[in-house]
């Protein structure tokens, strides 16, 4: 009977293992002996790092997206029925449509989603642009801003960590463009006690907000925010006032995480170097998914995908697996409209990030579209 | 009774145990208490005095081999 693979999710995670184990096992799909199946809850794919260009009018909607049947590599049958309880006792996962999908190996890559909603009042005072709707509410309210008070606020925990620093600093030349800058006052808010999570990216961020007087409080976990009196207030008693408030809402894991009872918040106990689900060698965890105390990030999914590409076509062909991840992100950071740095680390190299240059922003622009290489296993 | 959740965060430059650490807490009841593990000397004293600036309990910080255990416990 032929070994199934069932990935759960297919965002960039889940299509980067399907693609890339299409690459490394082929005869065994063409025999019979494999067959690779992908559950999802969408039509499309999107790059979801092109969001942060939307509020600004900086990219086209229709740039973010392609049809995920394209991008999947053809031997995978893709299925749009969302999972709703993933039950590792019996090998299986259950789905909207009642059907019950079987498997050999189980890759859960359903991903991390903002919960605005867990804090009072964010929903309605806030903006925001880690989804598409929140993206274009932020570039209507920005097209309207005229200046006044606007408040960068972070919260814990979140994806793309380097996101919150890049829309301060492009934020700054927008307002300076716009013409605006001389009525506006930019304050940024951090969890904890320095501007980053990453210490280089935190001591450089500082000196450059000091030198465009952008203004900052550290320990700054949000308690609520009133929409009617325009203040935002923290879990450690401080309460600003602001005419635009961006936030970087806080994220849960998926609900059918939390519902099959694989981990608090949605995030599931995952070996860090096997990236093995803690109690099982057949269900693997990939991405934002990952209870692993590292950045949730596309880089992260990408390079944790591909580990599990090699151990799987590993286990399939030889019974063995291949290597270990390393804990590796790269992420490239925006450092305005026309700059850009970059910084990786993994388990045991610490971060380095260099100066910013012109050529680092270009190089993150044409990653832009080479995404679409990552995503279909190619980069 | 509350119990205690162990966060391995030894090594982990990003987001850092402190972050870690926050994010945990909102996921337990009042009463629970988080562990974190770290190789980050800074956790010593980032943690407690994010602690008492937002109103949690120290319960202890240890220092072993190489790494040091901080446990906290959700006070509201």
């Amino acid at each position: 009977m032929a070994k199934r693979i069932l990935i759960v999710g297919g965002g960039l995670a889940g299509t980067i293992v399907a693609n890339g184990l299409c690459r490394q096992i082929g005869p065994m799909l063409r025999s019979g002996a494999v067959n690779i199946t992908m559950i999802g809850n969408t039509d499309t794919h999107m790059y979801q790092p092109g969001l942060l260009y939307v509020p600004f009018g900086k990219i086209r909607e229709a740039e973010l997206f392609r049809e995920q049947r394209k991008v999947l590599d053809r031997r995978v049958p893709y299925f749009i029925d969302p999972a709703t309880k993933i039950d590792v006792e019996n090998k299986q996962v259950i789905t909207e449509s009642g059907k019950a999908w079987k498997y050999d190996y189980l890759v859960i890559a359903t991903g991390s989603r903002i919960v605005p909603e867990s804090i009072p009042g964010m929903a309605e005072g806030a903006h925001w642009f880690y989804d598409l709707e929140g993206a274009r509410k932020m570039r209507d309210a920005l097209e309207k801003f005229e200046g006044g008070k606007v408040v960068v606020n972070v919260n814990a925990p979140h994806k793309c960590p380097v996101a919150p620093l890049e829309v301060t600093f492009m934020l700054y030349d927008f307002f300076k463009r716009k013409g605006v800058l001389d009525k506006t006052e930019i304050m940024y808010t951090y969890p904890i006690g320095r501007l980053h999570a990453l210490e280089p990216v935190a001591m450089w961020a500082g000196p450059e907000m000091d030198k465009y007087n952008i203004k900052y409080e550290t320990f700054f976990n949000t308690k609520e925010v009133d929409p009617e009196a325009k203040t935002i207030t923290s879990e450690e008693g401080s309460t600003l006032p602001y005419d635009l408030l961006v936030t970087i809402p806080p994220h849960n894991g998926q609900k059918v995480i939390t519902d099959s009872d694989l981990g608090a918040g949605g995030w599931v106990p995952t070996n860090t170097k096997t990236l093995h689900r803690e109690g099982s060698t057949d269900v693997f965890v990939v991405g934002d998914t990952t209870n692993i105390p590292i950045s949730k990030a596309g880089s992260t999914a990408h390079f944790e995908a591909d580990t599990i590409v090699d151990n799987l076509a590993s286990l399939l062909m030889e019974g063995r697996m291949a290597r270990d991840y390393d804990g590796k992100v790269f992420c490239f950071v925006e450092t305005g409209m026309d700059s850009g740095t970059y910084v990786w680390f993994n388990y045991t190299t610490p971060p380095n990030p260099g100066p910013p240059s012109q050529m680092i922003h270009w190089f993150k622009l044409a990653y832009n579209r080479l995404y679409w290489l990552s995503a279909r296993g190619l980069l | 009774m509350s119990k205690r959740t162990t966060i391995d965060a030894k090594g982990a430059f990003c987001p850092g145990p402190l972050m870690e650490l926050i994010a945990a807490l909102k996921l337990v009841e009042v009463g629970d208490e988080i562990e974190v593990l770290s190789t980050d000397k800074g956790t010593v004293t980032d943690t407690p005095e994010w602690v008492n600036k937002v109103g949690h309990e120290m319960v202890e910080t240890v220092e072993h081999d190489g790494y040091w255990s901080v446990v906290v416990r959700k006070a509201k």
